[in-house]
């Protein structure tokens, strides 16, 4: 299990989404991918395609007009 | 044992496209989403731009498909490919700047070898026959067929009894009797079909699923061609026509003026990739400047800026332009009475 994190900062939804997915497309089941995002939509759509596609969300938070959500990779 | 047969679904985001996946799920067909990101589409972007759409639920409505149908949703990126379906249409555009046949046949065509690449056995699209003017008319349903290269590997499920049986159908993939003979622009079938189904608050775009159907966009795209005498555009180009008010006083400048907050903060994102015009002396928007400009154009264009600035009736304002160089100049000048700003400088 290793921990890796994705700078998804100024680009526009659905750009963040489709980075997170190219991104956990390399990934292991249990790796933890850390997300940061300043596009406010993020922090609905990153945990929607999470839910769709079988993958955990573990946290996600927004501070500072920062998103940051992390995801644990399902296999 | 026969293995479960699997269809690639086109899903938009809107009703059809997740009316026709879910008419599959019900024929116990194994259903994977794609949904492409071309840059023109209208998910997302303005509403996380402008802050005054702030409270409202921002959702990708292709993601929110995926979820009510249960099924997996892979998003693809074809911003540079599109780029030749747009620039180069072999069908023409519709109404405004929407190639939307040269799409269709585009996105069905990148389906397919996604079909290809997956192990997939065929294509579904919510495609209505005669639904829309340009991508959906009946003579015109079998060039995409064709042109995709999808063949009889693609099945439209909401009209496909108006059509001839596809390869799913003929083996017995899923039985053609439950399909649906939709055609026409009358959405009641599928609206009464949403409700049997239990879909409920389902996006209705007005006008398509992207930003090139829209006339004042694709008048600024056009614009922006024009101004730069040849059909190009990058990612941020396209996100730019989006954002702000566009006047092109003469034709080798333009400004974009914010008109909010929200756009003022997206737009600081680009300050190093145009010169600029800030409203020191009173709260205004931020310019970016689309040109080179002379000494005396930057003051023309700064009584322009500051008529949207809150000093627009004030005898002076003080503006900052900084130039590409990142040379900064302060100077006063008198805001633009409205009368002198012409319309024809709106794009
Ligand atoms: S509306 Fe836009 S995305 Fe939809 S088919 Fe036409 S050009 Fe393509």
């Amino acid at each position: 299990m290793s921990q890796y994190t994705l700078d998804a900062r100024y680009s526009l939804c659905p750009m963040p989404v489709i980075k997170t997915q190219d991104k956990i497309a390399q990934l292991q089941a249990g790796d933890i991918l850390e997300v940061t995002c300043t596009d406010p939509g993020a922090l609905h759509d990153i945990p929607a395609w999470c839910r769709i596609n079988g993958h955990l969300v573990k946290e996600s938070s927004e501070h500072d007009d920062e998103v940051v959500i992390v995801i644990q990779v399902v296999g | 044992m026969s293995t479960q047969k699997k269809a690639v679904a086109l899903i938009s985001g809107g009703l059809d496209s997740l009316l026709a996946a879910r008419l599959m799920l019900d024929q116990g067909i194994h259903v994977e989403g794609i949904n492409f990101y071309t840059g023109f589409c209208v998910e997302g972007h303005t509403h996380a731009i402008r802050k005054k759409d702030k409270a409202k639920p921002k959702r990708n409505n292709a993601l929110w498909s995926a979820e009510q149908l249960g099924i997996k949703l892979h998003i693809i990126d074809i911003i540079e490919e599109y780029k030749d379906v747009l620039i180069n249409p072999k069908h023409g555009y519709g109404a405004n700047m929407n190639p939307c046949l040269d799409c269709k046949i585009f996105m069905v065509h990148k389906a397919k070898q996604w079909m290809d690449e997956n192990g997939f056995d065929f294509i579904i699209t919510g495609e209505v026959m005669g639904q829309r003017p340009m991508s959906q008319r009946k003579d015109l349903l079998p060039v995409v067929v064709r042109e995709s290269g999808a063949d009889d590997r693609l099945l439209r499920p909401l009209c496909a009894k108006n059509l001839g049986a596809t390869l799913p159908e003929r083996e017995g993939w899923v039985n053609r009797e439950q399909l649906k003979d939709f055609s026409g622009r009358n959405r009641k079938p599928q609206m009464a079909l949403a409700a049997q189904f239990g879909f409920e608050d389902y996006a209705t775009p007005a006008g398509g699923c992207c930003f090139l159907t829209d006339k004042n966009y694709s008048n600024k795209l056009v614009d922006l061609w024009q101004a730069r005498n040849k059909k190009d555009y990058e990612l941020d180009d396209i996100m730019l026509l989006k954002v702000g008010r566009h006047l092109r006083p003469e034709p080798h400048y333009k400004l974009i003026v914010s008109r909010e907050d929200g756009e003022n903060k997206f737009l600081q994102g680009y300050k190093k990739q145009f010169a600029t015009i800030e409203i020191k002396s009173h709260n205004g928007p931020l310019t970016l400047v689309d040109g080179e400009l002379s000494d005396e154009e930057f003051r023309f264009a700064s009584r322009i800026a500051a008529r949207f600035s809150q000093g627009r009736d004030a005898d002076n304002v003080t503006v900052k332009v900084t130039r590409k160089d990142g040379e900064e100049q302060l100077f006063d000048i008198a805001p633009m009475p409205v009368s002198e700003i012409k319309q024809e400088w709106y794009i």
